[in-house]
This record gives C-alpha cells, structure tokens and sequence, in this order.
C-alpha cells in the first residue's frame, strides 16, 4: 500500500470506529430517560447464550429519490422518528457517532418498561452499527446500511444477534423473533414514506449457529429485563418512601 | 451485491491453513471469505494472516464471526496474526479477542496451532 493510502486508511480506521472502551460511559441525557447502561461492557454475539441468528431487512427506494450516502445521513440524524411508537430511543447530544452510547426505553409486556441502550460502533457515509452491552435482551450488533442496486437505493438493517439469557431466549421463542421482525420491518416501511416511498420489506431470517451456550447462562445476573420489571415493580414502594421522607422533614 | 474488495488466499501449513487476507474487509467479501474457508478443508486450525489488511468495517467484523461459527462447529481453532494496533483493538472492542486467538507473528500462530516447525 502507498504512504498516501495508508494514511486515508488510517484515517477512516480512526474517524469510523469507536475507541476502545472497557465499560460505558453514557454523556448527558433528558431526565425522562431510564439509565441502567453506565458502566456496563457490550457483548457481542460470541458472549450470548441462544442461538445465533442473522436477520435481514431490506427495503428498496427509486435511486433518483434519493442516494446510499443521503439516506443514511437522514435515518442517522433522525433516528428516533422511524422507530414505530412507544419505544423512545434517547440520541447523545453528539449524535450517531463511533463511541457514544444512546438509552432505550421500549414498552414490554404487561405495562412494564425496559430500560437498555446501545453503543455506536461504527459509522461511515453508507453504515452504522450498534453494539448491545450486558443486559440487553440481545447480544450482538445491529448494521444499518444502504447500497446502490441496479439503479435502486436499497435500505437495510442486519442483526448478528443471540438471545443474551434463558429468559430472554425463551421470549425470542414465544414471539419475541415475530415481535422483532415487526419492528424493524416497521422502522423501513417509516424510513421509506420520510421520501414519499410505499417500501415493501423483504425479511430473511438464518440461524448461523443452533447451539445454544450454556455456559453464559449466567448472564441472566445482569438481565435488563429482570432489573426493569424489578424497577417498575418498585415505583410505587419508592413514591411512598418519597412521600414518608418529605411528610417527615416538613 | 457490491464487489467485493479483499482477496484471501489459502496456503497449507501442516495440519493449518494459512488465509493470507489483502484489501478491505466488507460484507461484500462472504462469498470470497467462505470460498477461502471451503479451500482450507479440513484443517485442525485456520490462521487468519491480516498483514495485508488495509481497512475492515463492521460487516467485515460481522464475517469474522460466522467464520467462527464455522470453525466451532468443525472442531476447528481460529487463529490471527499480522493485525495492526488499531485492529487489535478492534478485536478487543467487538471482544472477538476472547474466541480468536491473537498472535504477533505467523511463527507464533503456528505454533500455537500446533504447526510450529
């Protein structure tokens, strides 16, 4: 490689990818968002205990409407507004960008409210991945991305992913991969309209390994879903302390 | 699909396979990276050769561990060297590092492979 294409290398190296980080550092966020993510480690899909899946969506939009590059700077600057309703995904001040850590707070069964997030792992002018740290319902990441294909500009998210606990294995199993598939089919059809598009998603669901990893049963320790619903469960027992503690010193 | 940008090419080690890897690692590069890993047969171990490497995204990362899977499900060690710093972070980051074992040289891998000379 010449010097002059080492140094472009080394330069996209260090403006696309996140430095290396042993636990998460989440920077400033609206009061309203549920932080459990500081100081966690993210967990790729080696550390997951489920099987392993590669999911895939796609949705195609005329190449004149708009190109690769300006559709993800749109869905990257706009992120949360192609989410479907309920789920509220809290962008750092800085954005999507290698390194920063955004909250998730998503509705869950029975009224209760996960709280999770996600790191930006990677981004250039055509992608950005997400990486999942512990407690995540999934361990993985998750690649949006769009390519030129024969004139048309194809919109895609890819999940490498396992089911990050038993529990959250067991969901994935009792309509959790349909919850899922939902979503993001949703998100695409929501991207495309933002040009005026009606997208049909294509889905295309592989099991890239069917063993599941027992020994990372133990994961279940830092489970997002366990410590939500525990949180959630708690709130009243916290008002009353609250309200005890305020009658007390007043 | 996008072209792909890497080429890998197999060499016979002993009871390893040596894939010496060159241009950029992408999503694009599966249908290359799996033909590579076909080649490799079946080797005790694969040894990842990344001197020639001069850029991978996340995709590419992402190929790295249905590799893996592949590897697992054969018996198969995977093995790396030739990684620049910048990339052994990388591994570190996306915590590859913990199933792919990371060696300095293609001396060093080999022996670890079990194919020293």
């Amino acid at each position: 490689m010449s010097e002059l294409n080492e140094e472009r290398a080394a330069a996209r190296d260090a403006t696309n990818w996140a430095k290396s980080v042993s636990r998460l550092d989440v920077s400033e966020m609206p009061d309203e968002a549920v932080n459990r993510v500081s100081g966690k480690r993210l967990v790729g899909p080696i550390q997951g205990f489920g099987k392993m899946w590669q999911k895939t969506y796609q949705a195609q939009l005329p190449g004149d409407v708009v190109t690769p590059a300006e559709l993800i700077d749109t869905w990257r600057q706009n992120f949360q507004s192609f989410w479907p309703d309920g789920h509220r995904f809290f962008a750092p001040l800085t954005g999507i960008t290698p390194g920063e850590v955004a909250l998730i707070n998503a509705p869950m069964p029975g009224g209760l409210k996960l709280s999770t997030g996600v790191m930006v792992l990677y981004s250039d002018e055509e992608s950005f991945t997400l990486m999942t740290p512990e407690g995540h319902v999934f361990a993985g990441w998750i690649t949006f991305s769009a390519t030129e294909r024969d004139g048309a500009t194809v919109a895609q998210v890819q999940l490498l992913m396992r089911a990050a606990d038993p529990i959250c294995e067991v969901g994935l199993v009792l309509g959790g991969h349909s919850q899922e598939n939902g979503f993001w089919e949703g998100t695409l059809t929501r991207l495309a309209a933002h040009w005026g598009v009606e997208a049909e998603v294509d889905t295309a669901v592989v099991c890239v390994d069917k063993k599941r990893q027992w020994k990372r049963w133990t994961n279940l320790a830092q489970s997002s879903v366990i410590w939500s619903t525990y949180y959630t469960l708690g709130a009243p027992f916290r008002a009353i302390r609250g309200l005890v503690r305020r009658e007390g010193s007043g | 699909m996008t072209e792909a940008t890497a080429t890998f090419d197999v060499r016979r080690h002993g009871p390893a396979s040596v894939v010496d890897i060159k241009g950029d690692v992408t999503a694009a590069s599966e249908d290359v990276l799996m033909a590579a890993y076909q080649e490799a047969g079946e080797a005790q171990a694969i040894v990842l050769n990344f001197d020639g490497l001069d850029y991978m995204n996340s995709g590419g990362i992402g190929l790295l561990v249905t590799l893996l899977v592949r590897c697992n499900r054969r018996s198969q060690q995977l093995l790396a060297f030739g990684l620049s710093d910048h990339y052994r972070q990388i591994f570190e980051l996306t915590r590859l590092d913990e199933a792919v074992s990371i060696h300095d040289t293609e001396s060093a891998a080999l022996s670890a492979a079990g194919a020293g000379q």
